[in-house]
């Protein structure tokens, strides 16, 4: 059951430097461009700017393969899903057609249709490495403090800060159950017919649930205790002050957004049409 | 005069929740810069104390109560809990539900942060207060790196950091091996001494906080105080025996001497506990009987044969481990936190894959047996027992098991009728288990897997959070399924149930056995006892000092003295 | 939001209720017959903890919990779905007081009221606001993204109706005082 997370990695780069609040609010430029352009030399420009990111970072991409491999494999399944549901969708969006290969009637492969299609992927891509960086280069004890900086209330910042830190312990919990329950002949595995294993599902999860309970029982006594939201407000103590390279990292993307949605919508429509002229 | 802190007047309890009143017409001062142990058997209200002092009780537990309690001179209702928790510390009894923070600098903080304390403020006081834990060196490090001792004093720390006037510590022993409980007594007792902070300690293992001196003991029993006094006097009383709390090991055996514990003879403390008086006595009843039990060599049921095991590479949990169990056999695993006890016991079930080396069972390979295959020979019993209830019922939980290996109705109502009269739950199986106590639960999840007739069972911390009364009747019906023939293995911290209960103790130390001997002789060994952070009994000093020439049987003569006593209780 | 009505133990709950989410959702996938798709027991957790503390939590719990296992495990996070999960909790959430589980008492009528009301709350969000939102932000084919949600939301509907049922059931049992308890010799 070794499933593999992303976690913080420890480096000394300038994007490390970088406050919370800067990468919070970059990847959250960052995602809404790339969700609301469809223009190819934009999308481009946002994946071969991020790779550049990424290799400042000085990430390797070993220490990330397994999220790669599997975004690559769901991209190829999606991309086969898509052109047998629709495989003239490039040619509905950019009013032409050019055909490649014919195969037979709607499924002849359209120059439109493979345009489109990478599209699609470049989406995929313009976002993955800032998102990756995101996750790797920020301290989780300094995530809650940006989500709470940015305007967040600090009561819900601080459930995701909770969330964080108790993840590894519920995993813990589970295990334990999962594995005893499983010395009582309990499997939720494909060796049991679907009604079983369904109802032994529930015979595992329900311990882990009661024993959450317990464990939010304590926890907010022990926050009680401790003067958790007595005040409209709190300080954080793994906040990062601002520097000049915060400034200037906000101002660059600040930039590369509105050329990105100006670029984009100056004709009335999000995509960019090579086919047309 | 000094200054009341704590005054509890004519002061009754009940919570929302149950019937009757917890505490009864309670009276207590504790003053200004005085050290107070409360104890008590499970259930005596003394966790309810706890919950008035710091506020628990009534902001979070609801109920009625009557009579006055005053905090630093002021009537508590005034106090709201955050203003309380200014005046009140509290370290809980569960490490990991008050460790919120992801770093020790982080946790440390919280009740800065929610104070809303400016950051450069903030990170000084922090940097103060980590130093008096001795943690400084962890500052930034994560949670999850950290030792159950470790965390606690975090925890103490992060209360610490208020500047508060009380401090309460519930249960600190609970969780952590001897040596570290050893080491938590001393950094309380020099944080009281340097602070001149009022010290609450809830605690029912009486000798272990008795390492260091304390003011006062407080003795509740049933939701009434019994005793309140200076422990001296305490135990040359009888009221501990007649509360069912453990007292002093050595004050016991003297006792059990015949020897007239007096206040003068300082007791509380057995450097200062003088024995001059009753060094005859002693010597006296050591002789009386010593009769050597001769050992019979049986059959192994359960083989292992150069088990390695890691958990990522690079780094040995387990390290080439052999040994052999013999049919009928009580042994105790032992050794401090990260050892690789529950690794190794995770291994016999099959949880885990070994690396190398193989299990026999019976002499027959089972290296590669499924865990529902090995179930069938060996069970586990986890620690914490709302791990393993999946069902409402007591019968359906223990019956769950026979269910699912498709035995007809008829036939698993007989056999989970038969093994809840084994446990003692026979009279409770209709009722839900979570109207059951800690204990009781327990031994449900004993009794699920006693049901599937395992061979050899393993127990992980059967004792744990269970007073004096609970933990003989645990281990006295463990014993009993041991005389029947079951062959037990026990994870344990505590060593007197090792020393009482069990003929063998297998020490480990980094992965590897250090030690394979009878407890008596382990527990007589300072170079295991200190790798293995355990602690010498008290016995054996005491016997040293009577001048009994083997020590060692004198603890053999005193536990075999003590089960006896113990047996009429019931 | 207005942070003052949510009480610390709902702010715990969103905390936990989103580890525990995440970890059902990585691990406890039961194998389900079609081929590459499993039972999302996440999903009936969800339920549990929405009917238990309410729209807000429910919501929260996920938004967050699905926001950060896409992030952890996939390294982007597909927004479209988080908000699914949002709206799911939130709408079953919503259903909390009427069903009052608290009392210890879930009969046949609170199963199907809580039915409908997960059936409605599902539908809602796979059927309708997924696809739209990949239409939106992705322009992928109309007719791919409604079977897949449609999918995603029979298969949850399912897993909610039997798991969640199961485990509401569970957990109003613990609920109930039984004050009658007599030792039977």
């Amino acid at each position: 059951m070794a499933v593999e997370m992303l976690s913080y990695i420890d480096r000394k780069t300038p994007i490390h430097q970088l406050t919370g609040v800067t990468k919070l609010i970059c990847f959250i430029v960052w995602s809404s461009a790339a969700m609301l352009t469809y223009d190819t030399r934009i999308l481009a420009f946002l994946f071969i700017f991020s790779i550049v990111i990424f290799i400042v970072s000085k990430i390797k991409v070993s220490e990330v393969s397994f999220v790669l491999i599997f975004i690559l494999v769901f991209l190829f399944i999606n991309n086969m899903a898509i052109y047998l549901f629709s495989p003239q969708e490039g040619v509905k969006i950019y009013g032409s057609s050019h055909v490649l290969i014919e195969i037979a009637g709607r499924y002849n492969v359209t120059i439109e249709q493979i345009f489109y299609q990478c599209n699609v992927t470049l989406k995929y891509f313009a976002v993955i490495p800032i998102a990756l960086l995101f996750i790797v280069t920020t301290h989780p004890s300094e995530f809650a403090a940006s989500l709470n900086k940015i305007g967040v209330s600090y009561r819900i910042s601080y459930a995701v800060a909770l969330a964080l830190r108790y993840i590894p312990d519920v995993q813990r919990d589970f295990r334990t159950i999962a594995l005893s329950q499983q010395a009582r002949g309990i499997d939720m595995s494909k060796k049991e017919k679907l009604p079983i294993r369904i109802k032994n599902a529930a015979s595992i999860i329900f311990p882990l649930i009661l024993s959450s309970l317990d464990k939010i029982e304590t926890i907010s006594n022990a926050m009680e205790l401790r003067g958790f939201g007595k005040s409209n407000k709190r300080t954080w103590y793994s906040a990062r002050p601002f520097q000049r390279g915060d400034y200037v990292t906000l101002f660059v993307f600040g930039v590369i957004f509105v050329t990105a949605m100006v670029v984009t919508f100056h004709d009335g429509n999000r995509f960019y049409n090579p086919f047309e002229s | 005069m000094k200054k009341r802190v704590i005054e509890f007047n004519n002061y009754s309890f009940k919570y929302h929740s149950q019937a009757a009143p917890t505490l009864h017409d309670i009276n207590i001062t504790i003053f200004e810069g005085e050290k107070v142990l409360i104890v008590g058997p499970s259930g005596s209200g003394k966790s309810t104390i706890g919950h008035c002092i710091n506020g628990l009780v009534p902001f979070s537990y609801k109920g009625e109560a009557t009579g006055s309690l005053k905090i630093m001179g002021k009537d508590a209702h005034s106090l709201d809990i955050f203003s309380r928790s200014k005046i009140v510390g509290t370290v809980l009894q569960d490490p990991d539900g008050q460790f919120i923070g992801l770093t020790v600098g982080e946790d440390i903080a919280f009740s800065l942060e929610n104070d809303s304390t400016e950051q450069g403020i903030m990170k000084n006081l922090v940097e103060e207060t980590v130093k008096t834990v001795e943690m400084d060196e962890y500052l930034s490090s994560s949670i999850h790196h950290l030792s159950g001792g470790q965390k606690q004093r975090v925890s103490l720390a992060g209360v610490m950091v208020d500047k508060v006037e009380i401090i309460l510590f519930d249960e600190p022993l609970a969780n952590l091996d001897p040596a570290t409980g050893q080491y938590a007594i001393e950094l309380i007792d020099r944080i009281h001494k340097e602070t001149n902070t009022t010290v609450v300690i809830i605690e029912h293992r009486l000798e272990d906080v008795l390492h260091r001196h304390v003011d006062r003991i407080i003795v509740v029993d049933d939701g009434r105080i019994v005793a309140d006094m200076c422990p001296d006097k305490l135990l040359s009383s009888v009221i501990l025996e007649s509360s069912h709390i453990r007292e002093p090991l050595y004050v016991r055996a003297a006792k059990y001497a015949g020897c007239d514990v007096i206040e003068e003879m300082k007791p509380s403390q057995l450097h200062s506990f003088s024995i001059e008086s009753c060094k005859d006595k002693l010597l006296d009843w050591f002789e009386k009987a010593n009769e050597a039990v001769p050992k019979e060599i049986k059959l192994p049921i359960l083989q292992l044969k150069d088990i390695s095991f890691r958990y990522a590479p690079g780094h040995e949990t387990i390290k080439g481990i052999s040994l052999s169990v013999e049919k009928g056999e009580m042994v105790s695993i032992v050794g401090k936190n990260g050892a690789g006890k529950s690794t190794l016991s995770k291994i016999i079930c099959g949880f885990e894959k070994p690396r190398s080396g193989s299990i026999l069972f019976k002499e027959q390979d089972i290296t590669g047996d499924t865990i529902k295959e090995r179930s069938f020979r060996i069970g586990m019993v986890m620690q914490n027992p709302n791990h393993m209830i999946s069902k409402h019922l007591v019968f359906d939980e223990v019956a769950l098991g026979l269910i699912i290996r498709g035995v007809p109705e008829n036939e698993a109502k007989k056999q989970v009728e038969k093994v809840l009269k084994i446990c003692g739950l026979y009279p409770f199986r209709n009722w839900p288990i979570s109207a059951l106590s800690f204990g009781q639960k327990k031994r449900v999840t004993i009794a699920s897997i006693l049901v599937l007739e395992p061979e050899v069972m393993i127990l992980d911390e059967p004792t744990a959070g269970q007073d004096l009364r609970h933990y003989t009747e645990m281990m006295d019906f463990l014993a009993e399924l041991n005389r029947q023939g079951m062959t037990i293995l026990l994870i344990t911290h505590d060593m007197h149930l090792m020393l009482e209960y069990t003929t063998r103790a297998i020490v480990m130390n980094k992965g590897r056995i250090i030690a394979d001997d009878p407890p008596s002789m382990i527990l007589t060994d300072s170079e295991i006892t200190r790798q293995a952070n355990l602690k010498e009994t008290s016995l054996l000093v005491l016997a040293k000092r009577v001048g009994i020439k083997e020590p060692k049987e004198f603890v053999e003569h005193f536990i075999a003295y003590d089960r006896e006593v113990r047996r009429q209780w019931q | 939001m207005k942070g003052n009505q949510l009480s610390i133990k709902t702010i715990v709950a969103i905390g936990i209720g989103a580890a525990v989410f995440i970890i059902l959702a990585k691990f406890a996938a039961v194998p389900s017959p079609v081929p590459n798709t499993s039972i999302q027991t996440s999903y009936a957790f969800l339920a549990l903890m929405a009917v238990v503390f309410g729209p807000i939590a429910g919501g929260l719990i996920g938004l967050i919990g699905h926001a950060l296992n896409d992030a952890i495990s996939y390294g982007s996070v597909w927004w479209s779905w988080v908000a699914v999960s949002m709206i799911v909790g939130l709408l079953i959430g919503l259903a909390a007081k009427k069903l009052d589980i608290e009392s210890g008492i879930f009969n046949t009528k609170k199963i199907i009221t809580f039915n409908i009301v997960q059936v409605i709350a599902q539908g809602f969000g796979w059927f309708l606001v997924a696809p739209a939102l990949d239409i939106l932000i992705y322009a992928e084919p109309a007719n791919k993204v409604f079977l897949q949600g449609l999918f995603a939301g029979v298969s949850n509907m399912v897993t909610v109706g039997v798991i969640g049922t199961l485990l509401l059931a569970g957990y109003a049992k613990t609920r109930s005082r039984s004050n009658s308890l007599t030792r039977e010799l």
